[in-house]
């Protein structure tokens, strides 16, 4: 019984293939849709890994442990207004967390600006300058690649020392040992302790590593007023505590910055979950829309195929009047149209992914990414089964068709 | 007594024609024994068709009994029928009904593909089939290559291919000029030496002059059913060069 299937599909296999070979440009032409569908389909999958991605990538540099305490909340919502004339977060706070906090491993004060920054006639526009202090490569666990990040009597004296980012180390000192050299950000003079290694960058917008370091309490002098908010940067004692650590830090702000019992929290704490909570909202619509289009496509892709196997076993008449003679079962019939059609999909999917492929590393010059192997199988699986559905009713009507009308049809 | 091969009793079919009801077959009760050699004659009209339909097993009688080989099969389904059909019965048509794109090895093989027959006998048994019908050097040639004579043959290759208890000709001459028609009947009659039951549909005199027994169809009923008193013998000689 099973060697009958077998020899079945085989049968049912090269009656398809002799069909398409017999109809080489009808052929191509109805799949076209397919094609399309599928190309779509595949950039479309393409596109959402790449980001996907270079999003998990990003999002690392934040870190799962660390809180980012400000005034604003990531990822929008509240009332603007409100926020808006929240008191700012300063130094002070960041000091009662260090003093207070038993849950966090390290806290530091981070405030930024945009400067240009020179050395010898080298000069860059809108670099950040972060003004923080020693413990922020203990918060960000960033990883310094040459020489050393500030000490905190650096820091707490307000030293003119910097450490800068491999971006801005690269662009400065193409040719040079940056350490020890002095340079201009905006318009004063600060020594190069150490160079952070790359980290990369944002969804490939913003770049983590075009950054200077100074030490917070010289930022305040010669960039801008301490009167300025500040975010305070808090790394719980350990991944399974940030919640606590979380918990821990509303009830020192709220004291400190004296919210009443009955009032809501006057600052966020943010942090890498909200990120990607408002990621993946993004990233659904994305998908939801381009799933719709390239739906789209493969149904009218789908319809095409439907008319043609319509023609094909009006065609075919006579043939399958014969086969059903000669003791071909409803099931066998219906087998090799379904196979016809699934195979012409299946063709012009193949067709489509390797017309993607090409287009796919042009993505990649946007978008680091690569065509996954999943999004290749999946887009084969789709375009058979557009093949079984469109194929079905031209199928089932040529398996139920009277063997004695059949083989009398001219 | 000889043992029937077709036993049709009070057999009749009707057919919806829009409004009007037709009456093609008002009754018929044939017999056909192992190894005859009937034609089946009657003009057009006569129900000759649609009595050929139903002793293949294409269609199915409104009333009355008809077994095959004993069996019942007037009220089998689709799939039963197709079924008897594969390993019963096996049609030589008028317009021969080859695919056209397959070879002559693979046109003989279908039937045995749908009877689930491996590949090892399907392929055995098709090229005995071939030779048998002296085709013997013409496996793999395409329907287009071969002349009418030489495709009717292998359409009767076909149908002998899965040994069935009858072969139904439906006008196997029809498409073919005199002389090969000739041979082709040459070769029924070699066929039906071998011991095969063959059943001949046709209008022609000349071609149900070659059976041992002639049945009129007309109007729905068996009109007459006489044995053929001045039989004509075909020429085999031609069937080696053939």
């Amino acid at each position: 019984m099973i060697r009958f299937y077998v020899d079945d599909l085989k049968e049912g296999l090269m009656i398809a293939l002799g069909a398409i070979r017999a109809n080489k440009m009808r052929s191509a032409l109805t799949t076209l849709g397919i094609v399309i569908g599928i190309v779509s389909v595949t950039l479309m999958g393409t596109a959402i890994e790449g980001l996907d991605r270079a999003f998990n990538k990003s999002i690392a540099v934040i870190g799962a442990d660390v809180l980012y305490v400000q005034k604003w909340p990531w990822g929008g919502g509240g009332n603007w207004w409100e926020i808006r004339n929240r008191k700012d977060l300063l130094i002070q706070h960041a000091k009662a967390i260090e003093e207070d906090a038993t849950t966090v491993a390290s806290v530091s004060p981070v405030m930024g600006t945009g400067r240009s920054v020179k050395y010898s006639g080298k000069v860059i526009d809108n670099v950040v300058v972060f003004g923080t202090d020693a413990d922020f490569i203990e918060t960000t666990k960033a990883n310094v690649g040459l020489g050393r990040f500030m000490t905190s009597m650096e820091s707490e004296g307000g030293r003119p020392v910097c450490v800068i980012g491999s971006e801005v180390a690269e662009s400065l000192f193409p040719n040079e040992y940056p350490i020890g050299k002095t340079i201009k950000v905006g318009n004063y003079p600060y020594r190069v302790v150490g160079v952070l290694e790359k980290q990369g960058s944002f969804l490939g917008i913003q770049s983590f590593d075009n950054r200077v370091y100074v030490p917070i309490t010289r930022f305040f002098s010669e960039f801008m007023s301490r009167r300025h908010g500040i975010s305070i940067w808090v790394r719980a004692e350990s991944l399974e505590s940030v919640d606590e650590t979380k918990e821990e830090l509303r009830g020192i702000l709220r004291r400190v910055r004296k919210v009443e019992p009955r009032e809501a929290d006057d600052f966020a704490i943010n942090q890498q979950e909200i990120l990607i909570q408002t990621f993946n909202q993004i990233g659904g619509v994305i998908a939801a829309v381009g799933l719709f289009i390239t739906g789209l496509a493969l149904f009218v892709g789908g319809i095409g195929i439907m008319n043609i196997m319509f023609v094909s076993v009006t065609e075919r008449t006579k043939e399958i009047g014969l086969r059903k003679a000669i003791g071909a079962p409803n099931r066998s019939i219906l087998m090799q149209f379904l196979l016809e059609s699934a195979v012409i999909c299946l063709l012009g999917g193949i067709v489509g992914v390797v017309i993607a492929f090409p287009l796919s590393l042009i993505i990649d010059q946007i978008l680091p990414t690569a065509m996954p192997v999943s999004i290749v199988i999946v887009a084969l699986l789709i375009s058979v089964f557009v093949g079984v559905v469109s194929g079905f009713l031209p199928a089932y009507r040529a398996s139920r068709m009277d063997p004695v009308d059949a083989l009398r049809y001219e | 007594m000889a043992e029937a091969v077709i036993h049709l009793r009070d057999i009749t079919k009707m057919y919806q024609m829009g409004a009007e009801e037709v009456h093609a077959l008002r009754g018929i009760t044939l017999d056909i024994m192992r190894n005859e050699y009937v034609a089946v004659m009657g003009p057009s009209g006569s129900g000759k068709s649609t009595l050929m339909n139903i002793i293949g097993c294409l269609d199915t009688p409104t009333s009355g009994v008809y077994e095959l080989n004993n069996l019942n099969v007037s009220e089998m389904n689709d799939n039963q029928l197709a079924r008897i059909r594969n390993k019963e019965i096996g049609f030589v048509f008028q317009t021969f009904n080859l695919l056209a794109r397959s070879d002559v090895l693979h046109n003989v093989e279908l039937p045995l593909i749908y009877g689930g027959v491996g590949s090892g006998d399907r392929r055995k048994q098709a090229m005995e089939a071939i030779d048998q019908v002296g085709l013997g050097d013409r496996f793999h040639h395409k329907p287009n290559e071969l002349s009418g004579g030489q495709r009717q043959r292998v359409a009767i290759a076909r149908a002998l291919v899965t040994r069935p208890s009858i072969l139904l000709a439906d006008e196997p001459t029809g498409n073919l000029d005199s002389k090969t028609g000739e041979e082709i009947m040459g070769l029924f009659d070699i066929l039906h030496q071998q011991g095969n039951t063959i059943i001949l549909v046709t209008h022609e005199e000349d071609i149900a002059a070659h059976a041992f027994r002639r049945v009129r169809v007309k109007d729905g009923h068996v009109e007459r059913d006489e044995p053929v008193t001045e039989r004509k013998i075909a020429v085999h000689s031609s069937l080696a060069s053939a």
